[in-house]
C-alpha cells in the first residue's frame, strides 16, 4: 500500500481508458460511481487474456485449458477470501451480483428457517434489492417485516432498532453504506445486538466494499453481499459470503449441473459448499477479471481511496454551498463519497439532463430506494458519487455547470 | 399552418444552435417557460400522461373542428418538449393530428432525449395526444 500523500491521481486516471471519452463534445466527468465504477486496464486486459488463452468450462475437464480456466476462477475465490477476510475460500459463493446474493439467502435460508410470526428486520434506507426479496419470503411464510427508521440527517435510529429486536427476530438485513445517502451504518453494533437474540445478519456491502476495509470475521457478519462492478470489476459478478455452518445448513438455491454429487431419478445428493450454490456454468471470464480489480484496490489501499474520495466530497460540498438553493440530502457523521442533493426550484431530472450537456454524468431519481425518498417527502435527488479517479477540477466543472443552469432558469 | 410546416419551422430554429447540447437544453426550457400553461386546477392525476418519468399533465378541448392542447410538467425540459408537440398538434383537426408523423426530433438531434427513459415518455405524450384526437373525431362524426 502506498502513502495517501503521494497518491498520483493523474497516473491512476491513465489506467482508465474510458476517462478519455468525450460526451457532447466535452471531456467526460464521471460522477456516477455508486451505480457502477469504471474499469482499469488491468481488468480489461485480464478479460481479453482469458478469452485469448484460457477459455474452457471449469471443474469438468481434465484437459489443459480446463485446468487453466479452473485455476484462474478459483484464484479469484481465494482473493475474495483474503479481500474480506473470510475464514475459508469455501465460504465465498459467486453470484451475479448483490441482488442475487440477497435473493439466495432469502430463498434458501429464509425458506428453510422462517415460520409464521417470525420477524425480519431491514431499514428505511435499503435498496429495493434488500427489501423485495424479504417481502416475498415473508409473505410466503407469514413472517413479518420490521423497518428501522432514520433521522433527518440520514442515520439509523439505533434505539428504535433495539426496540424492534425480540425473540421473534430471525434475520436482520441492512445496508453497510447507503447508495442514496452515503451513510456508513454502525453494522458491528447492529450485528452484536442481533446476535444477542440469535438472529442472523446479512450485510448489503454493494457500496461499502469499494471504500472501506472489510473484515467479515471482525464484524461477525453471518452473510455479506457485494457486487464486483461497483468496485472496478466487471459487471455480472457478485459474491455471497456466508459462515460455513450456516451455508451447510441451507438447501440449494437452484438445481442443475455443478451443484450435485450424484444424480439418479430416485435420489440426488448435493455437492459441498460453495458448489452447492453455484448451479450451471458461472460467469467465468468476469470472475477471473474481478481478481485484478481487487489487486488494483489493494495496491492503492482502501484507506487511501476513502481519504481521497472524501477530500473530493468535502470540496464538492464546500463549493456547492455557493449555489443558491443547494440542499444536501444525507448528512450523516460517517459517510462514503455520495453527494445526494436538491436545488430549490429545479427538478433533479433537469439537473441531470443539463449536466450531461457539459459532459458531467450524475444519477437522478430515487436510486432504487423509494421508501427512503418517501421518508424525506421527495421524489428523488441528483446524486454525484466520487471514486478514486475523480478530482477537484472535475468538481469545478460540475459546479460551474450548475451555476450556469441556475442563472439560466431563475 | 400544416403540421409539417410547424415541424419544419422547429427544425430550422434548432439548426441555428448547431447541435450544441447545452444551448438546445436552454432553448427547450425557454420554450417551456413561454408555453401557455394548463391551470393548476387541471394538474390532477386524471390528466397525467402515463409512461412519463417526469410528470406531464395534458388536457385538450375541441373548438369547432379544431383541437386545442394545454399541458404542464414538473420538469423544465419536459415542459419544453411538450410545448414542441403542442406547436405541431394544437389548432389542427383530429384527422390531421391522427395522420401526422412526427419527424422533427430526429432532425434536430434530439433523438437522445428520445433515447432511453425519456423517450418512452415522449412517445407516450404523442400517443396520448393522438388518442384524444381519435375521440374528437368520433364526436365530429356523430355531429355530421
Ligand atoms: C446499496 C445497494 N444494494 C444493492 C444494490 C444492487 O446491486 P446489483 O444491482 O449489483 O445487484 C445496489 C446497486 O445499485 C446498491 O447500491
Amino acid at each position: 500500500m502506498i502513502q495517501a500523500s503521494v497518491l498520483d491521481i493523474k497516473e491512476i486516471r491513465t489506467q482508465f481508458p474510458i476517462l478519455q471519452e468525450e460526451v457532447n463534445g466535452k471531456r467526460l466527468v464521471y460522477f456516477d460511481n455508486a451505480a457502477t465504477t469504471q474499469k482499469p486496464n488491468a481488468v480489461l486486459k485480464a478479460l481479453e487474456e482469458y478469452y485469448h488463452h484460457k477459455n474452457a468450462n471449469i471443474h469438468r475437464g481434465i484437459h489443459t485449458l480446463a485446468e487453466k480456466a479452473t485455476t484462474a476462477f478459483e484464484e479469484t475465490r481465494k482473493r475474495v477470501k483474503s479481500f474480506i477476510n473470510a475464514t475459508e475460500a469455501e465460504e465465498i459463493i459467486f453470484t451475479k451480483g448483490t441482488t442475487e446474493s440477497i435473493n439466495l439467502v432469502a430463498s434458501s435460508y429464509g425458506r428453510k428457517f422462517l415460520k409464521a410470526g417470525d420477524e425480519v428486520i431491514i431499514s428505511t434506507m435499503e435498496h429495493h434489492s434488500n427489501i423485495v426479496p424479504w417481502q416475498m419470503i415473508c409473505e410466503e411464510k407469514g413472517a413479518i417485516l420490521k423497518v428501522i427508521p432514520v433521522n433527518d440527517n440520514g442515520e439509523l435510529l439505533l434505539e428504535e432498532y433495539e426496540n424492534l429486536l425480540s425473540e421473534k427476530t430471525r434475520i436482520v438485513s441492512v445496508v453497510y453504506a447507503s447508495n442514496s445517502l452515503g451513510t456508513i451504518n454502525p453494522v458491528k453494533t447492529i450485528i452484536k445486538k442481533a446476535h444477542e437474540y440469535s438472529a442472523v445478519v446479512l450485510l448489503d456491502g454493494a457500496q461499502a466494499t469499494a471504500h472501506l476495509d472489510i473484515d467479515v470475521q471482525d464484524l461477525d457478519a453471518d452473510f455479506y453481499a457485494l457486487s464486483a462492478h461497483k468496485m472496478y470489476g466487471p459487471t455480472g459478478v457478485g459474491v455471497l459470503y456466508g459462515k460455513r455452518d450456516l451455508l451447510e445448513k441451507m438447501p440449494p438455491y437452484q438445481g442443475g449441473g455443478e451443484m450435485i454429487k450424484d444424480v439418479s431419478f430416485e435420489k440426488t445428493t448435493y455437492n459441498d459448499i460453495p458448489y452447492k450454490f453455484e448451479a450451471g456454468t458461472p460467469n467465468i471470464a468476469d470472475v477471473v477479471g474481478f481478481k485484478y480489480a481487487m489487486d488494483f484496490v489493494d495496491e492503492i489501499g482502501k484507506p487511501n481511496i476513502h481519504a481521497h474520495e472524501m477530500a473530493v466530497y468535502d470540496y464538492a460540498v464546500e463549493k456547492m454551498e455557493e449555489i443558491p438553493g443547494f440542499q444536501p440530502v444525507g448528512i450523516a457523521l460517517k459517510k462514503v463519497s455520495v453527494l445526494s442533493f436538491l436545488i430549490d426550484g429545479i427538478h433533479p431530472f433537469d439537473i441531470g439532463q443539463m449536466l450531461d450537456a457539459r459532459g458531467v454524468a450524475v444519477r437522478t431519481g430515487h436510486h432504487c430506494t423509494q421508501p427512503l425518498m418517501d421518508r424525506y417527502g421527495i421524489e428523488g435527488t441528483a446524486r454525484a458519487s466520487f471514486s478514486i479517479y475523480n478530482t477537484k477540477d472535475e468538481v469545478d466543472v460540475m459546479v460551474d455547470a450548475l451555476k450556469r443552469i441556475i442563472n439560466f432558469i431563475k | 399552418m400544416a403540421t409539417t410546416e410547424a415541424q419544419d419551422q422547429i427544425i430550422e430554429e434548432f439548426a441555428i444552435l448547431d447541435g450544441d447540447q447545452e444551448m438546445m437544453n436552454f432553448y427547450i426550457v425557454e420554450l417551456g417557460q413561454k408555453m401557455e400553461l394548463l391551470g393548476e386546477e387541471y394538474m390532477i392525476d386524471d390528466n397525467l400522461v402515463k409512461g412519463c418519468q417526469s410528470k406531464v399533465w395534458l388536457k385538450s378541448e375541441l373548438t369547432g373542428d379544431k383541437v386545442k392542447y394545454l399541458a404542464d410538467s414538473n420538469t423544465a425540459i419536459t415542459k419544453g418538449l411538450v410545448s414542441l408537440l403542442i406547436r405541431v398538434f394544437s389548432g389542427q383537426t383530429p384527422e390531421d393530428i391522427i395522420s401526422t408523423e412526427i419527424y422533427f426530433p430526429e432532425k434536430i438531434g434530439m433523438s437522445r432525449f428520445i433515447g432511453t427513459q425519456r423517450s418512452n415518455g415522449f412517445l407516450a405524450m404523442i400517443k396520448q395526444m393522438k388518442l384524444e384526437a381519435i375521440a374528437y373525431r368520433v364526436v365530429l362524426e356523430n355531429q355530421n
